[in-house]
């Protein structure tokens, strides 16, 4: 089955293939991909949408927490040592909330890419999204892959140079925004904003912006696909995470060798021919300037941008989509069984195809219940062990604390009426952005008495302690009880208690005593 | 190097470097090492002119910039300083009563008083102010020359018994050994002992009280209460500033020690004196 229509043959050199590699100390040759479209390109096209948008927008949304505490949502405030998440505030001793998370990040990478593979390089990785984002401006600018290769080796004149200047003027301001959203998470965005127009903000804000804009620009403009190659550690660490079930993008060559250029010519000279009519379309959209059809390789990102180009070189020819696709190892090596004739070691495409052009039934293709198997059930459970074992400690968190310090020197001191008194130093942490009147109590040695430094001297076993919103409060505390019943290896408890919330705290502390018969 | 040697197998010029018959190629370095080297070399020249670096006969050059390390210690000491300013001013204008009717303020003046009392007073009176025989525990709550805050004040600005103080606090408990018999003295020593239940000799007592009342309740209180005025101590507590048992108490009788406080006033200053005293009446002995 061929086919009448011209596909239109594109000249292009995979410059990072491994065939043609260069060595790293000579210049990069440049990768001019081409506009892909298709339904990756839509999806990445959304998902682009969506994380800059909350990389932008998230430190702009108001939370309102009352008048003692910030109204920004997501703010790190590192000054005063708080994280506030929406209703979530986190201390810094909560702070295992946050590794708990990383975990789960570095699990959930685990997970996505024993499943779907280097997903998160293709598709949500901010090198890729923002070298998107940069090409869209190339492109705008200098027109789509022929256009740019045109003006790259035209000599300078004054529209290139126009073209050029107005391109890295959109990429530099795309990163001073890049840089500037970033520092909106650390303080009051809308304050911040004024103060950084005006000149009056931190000096630290101008550096940070400054550093993020030269990264952004020098990564997303200049750098690309390199940045990937050679610097990133994932490409590396991703190895050891694939296996043959995880999807993959895919060269079908059971279905697209032995390649041909006239198809239709060869087939009358009795050749045979497989489904790739090497238009080298997935090459010249390839924006690592590799070509996938050499297989895996270090450099994808499986940003699917292949497929995409394929597919509509298949529509166009007639022939059924995935010739590229997303396939798994182990459906590969089976298919490439099929196809393989075993005595000349060729791919025959006879083989894998009946005259009427059906497919061969033995062909696997992949399904669901492939992302479904030990590994990944593992990593998905131990990924919402760890989510749910983070939930349950945060819904069940104190946000009412007690710490207790004793007093080592001296550990007790003798009164004059000869009774023994112990202090400590009590920390009270009320972690609510409300003050709180509090209650501090003595649970135990029923004839001890405790007085307060800085209140009034009055001995009790009960004391009403202001406490500010969202502050730890310290208080010295003095804890005495009579000679006659202040014996060794006693301990007894600090209670502290919100009368309004009955939120209740305690803490077990010792009481000291002279050696007896001293 | 004599002549160009080329490598067969890499095609690329040798250094001409030969060791056991391996020769050292001369690739060229990688373009990001090369970049970042010149960087470099550009960073270091801009950064020798701006900051101190070249070592001159006195003295190294100081750099455009004017930076030195010295100089940002002093910034921010001058800082610390100035954050505390406010503080400070409120400590010198008020009393040590108001400062310690203050909650802000107490807290300042408890923290400054701390850190100056592990300079100036831990030598004699311990790291935990805990004191050892002859120096006074400040925890307790028994006191020499009392124990209020103004008191407090008082003693630690003109000290106990220097020579260079006029307001010192200057009295002084007679020897009896030139007074009484040394038989009066066991007596009085077994009667003092008594007082806090640790009479050695229980039937001297009777004989000691009287002693006690012709001779030391003129000071130390028909009661032996003592007499903060006088700095004479409470004899019938359970404190005491030297060894309680009864041959030490003759002793002390007979040939009494008496301890000398230097006047912190003229030394550290009306501000410090004020914290100290602070920090010592938040001890928990303070009345």
């Amino acid at each position: 089955m061929l086919d009448d229509k011209e596909v239109e043959r594109l000249e292009v050199e995979a410059v990072n293939s491994a065939k043609t590699r260069q060595p790293l100390y000579t210049a990069r040759k440049k990768v001019f991909p081409k506009r892909a479209s298709g339904r990756f390109r839509q999806f990445k096209w959304l998902i682009m949408l969506v994380t800059l948008g909350i990389y932008y927008l998230t430190p702009w949304i108001r939370w309102d927490r009352g008048p003692y505490a910030p109204d920004q949502a997501v703010l790190l405030d590192i000054a005063n040592r708080r994280f506030y998440f929406f209703a979530i505030e986190i201390w810094p001793q909560e702070f295992f909330y946050v590794a708990g998370l990383l975990v789960m990040a570095g699990i959930g990478l685990f997970l996505v890419t024993s499943t779907v593979g280097r997903a998160w390089c293709g598709y949500t990785c901010p090198q890729t999204v923002w070298v998107d984002l940069f090409l869209v401006v190339e492109r705008a600018i200098e027109g789509d892959r022929n256009a740019r290769i045109k003006l790259d080796g035209a000599p300078w004149s004054a529209g290139k140079l126009g073209k050029r200047v107005v391109k890295h003027a959109i990429w530099l301001a795309i990163a001073v925004a890049t840089g500037g959203a970033w520092i909106f998470y650390f303080a009051d965005a809308p304050t911040l904003l004024m103060d950084f127009v005006t000149g009056q903000a931190a000096a630290v804000a101008y550096i940070t912006v400054a550093i993020l804009t030269a990264t952004t620009y020098v990564f997303g403009g200049l750098m690309r696909e390199q940045v990937c190659t050679y610097m990133c550690p994932w490409p590396r660490i991703q190895a050891a995470m694939l296996d043959e079930n995880s999807l993959t993008v895919t060269y079908n060559d059971w279905r697209g060798e032995p390649r041909s250029r006239h198809a239709k010519k060869a087939a009358a000279e009795g050749l045979s021919v497989g489904d790739c009519v090497d238009c080298n379309a997935c090459v010249a959209v390839c924006p690592m300037g590799i070509d996938i059809r050499d297989g895996q390789q270090l450099e994808c990102i499986t940003c699917a941008l292949c497929i995409d180009a394929c597919d509509s070189v298949m529509d166009k020819i007639g022939k059924e989509r995935g010739l590229i696709s997303y396939a798994t190892l182990a459906d590969y090596q089976s298919n490439m069984a099929i196809a393989t004739d075993p005595t000349t070691g060729t791919i025959e495409p006879k083989r894998v195809r009946d005259s009427a052009g059906k497919l061969n039934e033995g062909i696997a293709h992949f399904h669901i219940g492939r992302l479904f198997r030990l590994r990944t059930l593992v990593y998905a459970g131990a990924w919402s062990l760890i989510g749910v074992g983070l939930l349950v400690a945060l819904f069940s968190r104190d946000r009412l604390d007690l710490n207790v310090l004793q007093d080592r020197n001296p550990q007790f001191v003798r009164l004059s009426d000869g009774s023994i008194r112990n202090g400590y130093t009590v920390k009270l942490l009320n972690m609510v952005p409300e003050p709180r009147t509090v209650t501090l109590s003595l649970e135990g040695l029923p004839d001890a008495v405790m007085t307060v430094v800085g209140m009034d001297g009055t001995e009790s076993r009960t004391v009403e302690i202001q406490a500010d919103p969202d502050k730890l409060k310290t208080v010295r505390v003095y804890v005495r009880q009579p000679r006659e019943q202040a014996v060794e290896g006693q301990s007894f408890k600090f209670v502290v208690q919100d009368k309004s919330s009955s939120e209740t705290d305690s803490y077990v502390a010792n009481f000291n005593v002279p050696e007896a018969g001293k | 190097m004599s002549e160009k040697h080329i490598d067969e197998l890499s095609g690329v010029e040798t250094t001409g470097h030969e060791w056991d018959g391996i020769r050292e190629l001369n690739n060229p370095m990688p373009r990001w090492w090369l970049w970042t080297f010149y960087a470099t070399v550009i960073w270091a020249i801009f950064y020798t002119i701006a900051y101190p670096a070249w070592p001159m006969i006195t003295r190294a050059t100081t750099g455009v910039l004017g930076y030195s390390s010295r100089a940002d210690v002093q910034t921010e000491l001058a800082a610390a300083e100035a954050a505390k300013g406010a503080y400070v001013e409120a400590v010198t204008a008020k009393s040590v009563g108001e400062i310690l009717a203050d909650d802000n303020l107490r807290q300042f003046a408890t923290s400054a008083g701390a850190a100056a009392f592990k300079v100036n007073c831990v030598q004699c009176h311990g790291s935990g102010a805990q004191g050892s025989p002859g120096f006074p525990n400040l925890n307790d709550d028994e006191w020499l020359w009392g124990g209020s805050i103004d008191q407090i004040y008082q003693t630690i600005s003109h000290g106990v018994r220097f020579a260079g103080d006029e307001e010192t606090h200057a009295s002084e408990m007679p020897a009896f050994a030139e007074v009484l018999e040394p038989q009066q003295i066991n007596e009085v020593a077994a009667y003092v002992a008594s007082l806090s239940g640790k009479a050695e000799t229980p039937d001297l007592v009777p004989a000691g009280a009287q002693v006690f009342a012709d001779n030391c309740a003129a000071c130390h209180g028909d009661d032996a209460k003592g007499n903060k005025e006088l700095g004479a101590p409470d004899l019938s507590d359970a404190i005491a500033l030297y060894a309680s048992d009864q041959a030490a108490i003759a002793q002390q009788v007979r040939q009494p020690k008496h301890g000398v406080m230097p006047a912190w006033g003229a030394r550290l200053g009306d501000v410090k004196v004020k914290e100290l005293a602070v920090f010592v009446h938040s001890l928990g002995g303070g009345s």
